[in-house]
């Protein structure tokens, strides 16, 4: 594996809630990212996932402990990152092509070129032709496919995808994450996923992270063994039946272990 | 091909239907509801300056046509103006409510204290203070208007989603671009909803300042015709205010629709 992309040393992250108690959604997290490498987060809800892919955003900050990229502390947004919501969050009034630019409205980023890249990238989605359509003229899933180009446009290092197929149908779901993993293939970034889902966890990861309930920390690192390219025959191998089912049991043993407690 | 041929013939009718239920029921309710009011005042011989008939009101208006003109030009001109001080007041006001709530906690107790004063008598004052002209009018129909429409812009601009405000926060936006790009966009179906009750204040407005303070105005007509027993005069100038107040509305609704076509149709959900 390459030198470390994304560093976490020891970070944990307390909120404070409405009522003024204190919630401990982090604690002691470390883990190291390799360029180019694809890691999944997965574990209960609530455990703390969106949180980690917040911070490495640098939409919150670490309570203690540090996160960098490239060996620089993240303080705020940076532009080498994209980042995808569980909902596609589009701007209802502007057409697709201006919802996927709009990155690079907001960094200052435009040029001459930067609606050929938007258009190549909605092709790269099967969404060419879709251009001038209004979000509310999309389906769910071509929506979430929008929002993947948006988050492409200012060609970032790093990807920060938080549950983005959460809200789609099953058949949906799988035809993204296969398509999702063909734009991995095609360009190549560091990619930090969020799911709840563990083949789909299994399916498109180098690494599976897998996290303890809250306050959550990291429970085991899962390395995945399995070929590329991949598909959803393969979910039937050793490989990923053994790779689904430690992640189970570390998620629902520990359920167990805690309730019976 | 065929198959849009073979569907245009229904869906040309439904085109019609609708056109029938928007305009045409409506415009027949309102012929029969005339009808029956000249009916009913020729059956009952009820005199002119208790209740005028229809035909009375039109032939009486028509006769001083220009005079009425004159004054419905002058209204119009109250509220437009009082109207546009409104939005260019409201807009900024709304965003300096929304921005810190320490600005919010300041302006708020002014904005309902000018909500809280009784205009009418505040009118007289504001003829004192600013002189008989149109300036304290406008002001009248500015006050009476623009309150609804800082707090449906407020409301606009605060009830952006949280996801929308973190999209542009990962997008590296400034505060003012977030405001420009964002706040600001997501508001306008509520900007709208505030300018359609602004609007109608509006009239409102011009006609109390009429009824105070006026040499010109349909306010002003109707008070001089009541005052010499001109009573269809007076339902004249009364028609004619409340034909302005529909037709702006239907003109605010109509802009909403050319300029924003994604806003109104979604104003449904939050009107
Ligand atoms: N802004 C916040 N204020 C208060 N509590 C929060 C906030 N964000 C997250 N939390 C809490 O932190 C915990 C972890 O949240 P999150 O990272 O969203 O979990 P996950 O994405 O794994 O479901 C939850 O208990 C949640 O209630
Ligand atoms: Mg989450």
């Amino acid at each position: 594996m390459a030198a470390g992309m994304i560093a976490l040393e020891h970070v944990s992250r307390t909120f404070v809630s409405a009522d003024g108690g204190r919630i401990e959604a982090l604690r002691d997290v470390s883990l190291t990212i390799g360029r180019n490498e694809f890691v999944t987060l997965v574990g209960p809800s609530g455990c703390g996932k969106s949180t980690i892919l917040r911070i490495v955003a640098g939409l919150i900050l670490p309570s203690s402990g540090t996160a960098s990229i490239e060996g620089s502390v993240i303080r705020e947004p940076r532009p080498e990152t994209g980042i995808v919501f569980q909902a596609p969050t589009l701007l209802p009034w502007a057409t697709v092509l201006d919802n996927v630019l709009f990155p690079l409205r907001m960094m200052n980023r435009m040029s001459p070129d930067s609606a050929e890249r938007a258009r190549t990238l909605l092709k790269l989605v099967d969404l060419a032709g879709f251009e001038g359509n209004a979000p509310r003229e999309l389906s769910g899933g071509m929506q979430q496919r929008v929002a993947i180009c948006r988050a492409l446009v200012h060609d970032p290092d790093i990807l920060l995808m938080d549950e983005p197929f959460g809200a789609l149908d099953a058949l949906t779901r799988e035809e993204m994450t296969l398509e999702l993993l063909r734009i991995w293939s095609e360009r190549r970034k560091t990619v930090l996923f969020v799911t709840h889902s563990i083949p789909e966890a299994v399916l498109l990861a180098d690494r599976v992270v897998v996290l303890s309930p809250r306050p959550g920390s990291i429970a085991r690192v899962i390395e995945v063994d399995l070929p590329r390219p991949r598909s959803f025959d393969q979910e039937g191998s050793p490989a990923f039946q053994g790779a689904a089912r430690q992640i189970r049991e570390l998620i629902f043993g520990q359920r167990h272990a805690s309730r019976a407690a | 091909m065929q198959a849009a041929q073979l569907e245009a013939p229904p869906r040309s009718r439904r085109a019609l239907a609708t056109a029938w239920r928007d305009a045409g029921v409506p415009t027949l309710a309102t012929v029969i509801a005339f009808g029956v009011w000249e009916a009913a005042c020729r059956l009952f011989d009820v005199p002119s300056y208790l209740l005028p008939r229809p035909s009375e009101i039109w032939t009486d208006t028509i006769e001083i046509g220009g005079t009425v003109a004159m004054h419905t030009l002058a209204t119009l001109k109250t509220v437009f103006l009082g109207f546009l001080a409104s939005i260019v007041i409201s807009l900024p006001l709304a965003v300096a409510l929304t921005t810190s709530p320490a600005t919010a906690a300041s302006v708020y107790p002014f904005l309902v204290w000018t909500q809280s004063i009784p205009k009418v008598a505040l009118a007289p004052i504001l003829v004192v203070i600013l002189g008989a002209n149109e300036l304290p009018r406008v002001v009248i129909t500015f006050l009476v208007a623009f309150f609804p429409l800082v707090i449906s812009v407020a409301t606009g601009l605060m009830s952006v989603p949280s996801e929308l405000i973190e999209l542009g926060r990962a997008c590296r936006a400034s505060k003012w671009s977030e405001l420009v790009r964002i706040r600001l966009p997501y508001a306008v179906p509520f900007i709208f909803a505030g300018l359609k009750v602004a609007i109608t204040l509006a009239v409102v407005g011009a006609v109390v300042a009429e009824f105070v303070n006026a040499d010109s105005g349909l306010g002003f007509l109707i008070q001089t015709s009541t005052a010499f027993f001109k009573v269809p005069v007076a339902f004249g100038a009364l028609i004619i205010l409340s034909l302005i107040g529909v037709i702006l509305f239907q003109a605010v609704v109509v802009i909403e629709r050319i300029f924003f076509p994604w806003s109104s149709a979604n104003s449904t959900a939050i009107l």
